[in-house]
């Protein structure tokens, strides 16, 4: 891995003053996003790849300060792929599957993130902050109907029935804007939320963490290692995590009583560093800070036509990695709902969906999140003496390991609950039920490799399996009550492995994806623009799939 | 009403488990004898393993206990 070219922590944006600064009357922009944060950019690249034009705005003029998230999981990944930055990702990122989890001076056991072959993404990759954001950024500035506007702080939101009135202050002075929908990706401390009167609401844990980002070279593998009470920080917990550009990610539990301001100090921060890697150890601190971790969330992230996206709708504690990963799930569940509302394919109830999936996913990652600090900063004596006597049968017994809690590692939200899904009418083995996020698995298309996931997304997919010999399950009367629909459908046909290749076809390579599926000839899936599964059948029906379209729209009864 | 929980006699001789258990603390700390039946809840949740058991013999142990009486040791 070679330093990168570009210094994207020094990078400085340019405020440019816009001509809707001069206007006599609010401008108005169908699309506006507040804060260009990783899940703001990512809602904005997803929009502005679908045609539409987009206007974003953020406070500051450079990405993010310090490291921050490094942990991105597979799914952010095949979002990021979907983005057109994924392998800019995957290529400077330090790639990892392998945890490890210490006691004292012992290892307690390894976990194996992505015991599966036949993925094109890895489990997680370690990737600073600032180069996701630059990442996102370089892709936001390739598409010409997506404006940003450094500088430009929202101090307050109106509400309207048709949208919102903003409240920008530039160097400039102030101006106002209108927009039909606006989305608030404006992180923990959002102003629209204030400006609106909402509130983030949960706990926050009485313990402080020094995150320090260290450079050296070192020879730890690329694997994640937590210690509980290691002997170079008795009672306590550390995290060290590699990242690109021989930068390694420690965090240290310090408790709750520990002072923030001196911890952040030099020679209190360099002892800690040396203990754990040796008193002539080689190593710059490059950026350190104190945190208090929460987890908190707003009740609803739809406020009419005021979307909330990412940590100004949620936060937690950053064991399991859930924040970004999450945020940018937020932006992948809402771009192509907001999408076909904007394109008037789909009616604006499609967005309380949004509502519902991402409430549940980020219940879902508080919970995860909650647990995990729970069992590293335990509240109460008794639950300490749990803990410890967890973490000493874990010694030797397998059950116990599995009740060890270091971080529950970010996995996609399955929306099972979801009122866009059509329940199945069949049995099926696995885990690709309705509202599951399509699996990956190696394909060819014409002798050429590929993977399923590139050719899902954007659009509804209807992805059926033949059987050898098979060209196609659709007559020329299903193809065209299909193309009738009120969204395109995108068809792939998936053959088993070793068919004569087809340019029409895909080959499931060495069927992975058959059985990641659980598909036998005929086996229909119609997948959502964000790749989770609308929708699947043993058998083809058009009026079945256009019904399940519907339903994915928003709809659940067919409209004629 | 039916409990999942087995709450019938069940030990072939009482009184040699109930010296056991005793016997397990014997010159302990308190802390460790924390530890220990703590290690011992959870060895023996595992081995019984059925969630509504569990659930069941929680409610069981914390029944009737006032919690109100004590200041919470929470903190
Ligand atoms: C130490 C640490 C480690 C972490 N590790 C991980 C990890 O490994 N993996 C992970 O997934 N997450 C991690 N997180 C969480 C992650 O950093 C956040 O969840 C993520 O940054 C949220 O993205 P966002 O775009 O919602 O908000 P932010 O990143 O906070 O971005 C908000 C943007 O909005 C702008 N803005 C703010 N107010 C206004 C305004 N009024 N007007 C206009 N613009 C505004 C800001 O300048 C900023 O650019 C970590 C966090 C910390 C602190």
């Amino acid at each position: 891995m070679s330093a990168d070219p570009v210094d994207y922590q020094t990078l400085v944006f340019p405020y440019a003053r816009s001509s809707d600064q001069q206007a006599s009357k609010p401008v108005s922009h169908p699309v506006v996003i507040a804060g260009a944060g990783p899940v703001g950019l990512s809602a904005a690249i997803d929009l502005a790849q679908a045609g539409h034009p987009v206007l974003l705005l953020d406070d500051d003029d450079r990405l993010s300060t310090g490291s921050r998230a490094i942990c991105f999981a597979k799914r952010t990944l095949e979002i990021a792929d979907r983005l057109g930055v994924g392998q800019r990702f995957v290529d400077k990122g330090v790639t990892w599957n392998t945890g490890k989890v210490f006691l004292r001076d012992d290892l307690l056991y390894s976990f194996d993130l992505l015991p599966e072959r036949g993925h094109r993404r890895p489990a997680f990759i370690n990737l600073q902050q600032y180069y996701v954001e630059g990442y996102l950024l370089d892709r936001a500035r390739e598409l010409p109907n997506l404006e940003i506007r450094w500088k430009n702080r929202v101090v307050d939101v109106k509400s309207q029935s048709d949208g919102a009135l903003i409240d920008i202050v530039t160097p400039d002075g102030t101006y106002q804007l209108h927009c039909d929908w606006l989305i608030a990706a404006d992180g923990g401390r959002s102003a629209i939320r204030r400006a609106l009167g909402f509130e983030s609401k949960g706990q926050t844990f009485r313990d402080r963490f020094l995150i320090a980002d260290v450079r050296m070279v070192a020879d730890f593998p690329a694997e994640r290692w937590f210690w509980f009470d290691p002997p170079f920080h008795p009672k306590q917990s550390v995290l060290l995590h590699q990242q690109p550009d021989d930068i390694w990610r420690i965090d240290f539990q310090l408790g709750w009583d520990a002072d923030p301001e001196v911890e952040k100090q030099p020679d209190r921060v360099i002892p800690r560093v040396q203990a754990l890697l040796g008193k002539d150890a080689k190593f710059e601190v490059e950026w350190v800070s104190v945190y208090t971790f929460g987890c908190q969330r707003m009740e609803k992230f739809r406020h009419g036509r005021v979307l909330f996206v990412g940590d100004s709708a949620h936060g937690v504690s950053p064991f399991g990695a859930r924040g970004a990963n999450s945020g940018v799930q937020d932006a992948d569940n809402l771009a192509w709902k907001l999408s076909l509302v904007l394109a008037g394919k789909a009616r604006e109830n499609l967005l309380d969906s949004f509502d519902v999936e991402r409430v549940q996913a980020a219940e879902e990652n508080i919970l995860n999140s909650t647990r995990s600090t729970d069992f590293i900063t335990p509240k109460t004596a008794v639950s300490r003496a749990f803990r410890d006597a967890t973490l000493e049968l874990a010694r030797k017994w397998p059950f116990a390991r599995r009740l060890v809690n270091s971080g529950r590692l970010s996995l996609p939200t399955m929306y099972a609950h979801s009122p866009l899904n059509t329940p199945d009418t069949a049995s099926f083995a696995g885990t690709m039920g309705p509202g599951a996020p399509a699996a990956d698995a190696p394909i060819r298309i014409n002798t050429a490799p590929d993977w399923f996931l590139t050719q899902c997304g954007n659009e509804f997919v209807l992805v059926t399996f033949l059987d050898v010999g098979s060209l196609s399950l659709l007559t020329p009367a299903a193809l065209a009550s299909l193309a009738s629909a009120r969204v395109p459908v995108r068809l792939l046909n998936v053959v088993p492995p070793g068919t004569r290749p087809h340019a029409a076809l895909i080959e499931d390579a060495d069927g992975y994806l058959a059985q990641r599926f659980d598909a036998r000839p005929g086996t229909t899936y119609l997948l959502r623009p964000d790749q989770h599964v609308a929708a699947r059948w043993r058998a083809f029906d058009v009026d079945a799939v256009l019904a399940a379209l519907d339903r994915a729209l928003g709809q659940a009864e067919r409209t004629p | 009403m039916t409990t999942p929980l087995n709450t019938h006699l069940n030990f072939p001789a009482p009184d040699d488990f109930y010296e056991a258990l005793i016997a397990l603390h014997r010159d302990l700390t308190p802390a460790q004898s924390e530890l220990v039946n703590a290690k011992l809840i959870l060895l023996l949740a595992n081995h019984i393993g059925d969630p509504t058991v569990l659930a069941a013999a929680m409610a069981a142990a914390r029944a009737r206990i006032d919690v109100t009486a004590q200041s919470p040791d929470q903190n």
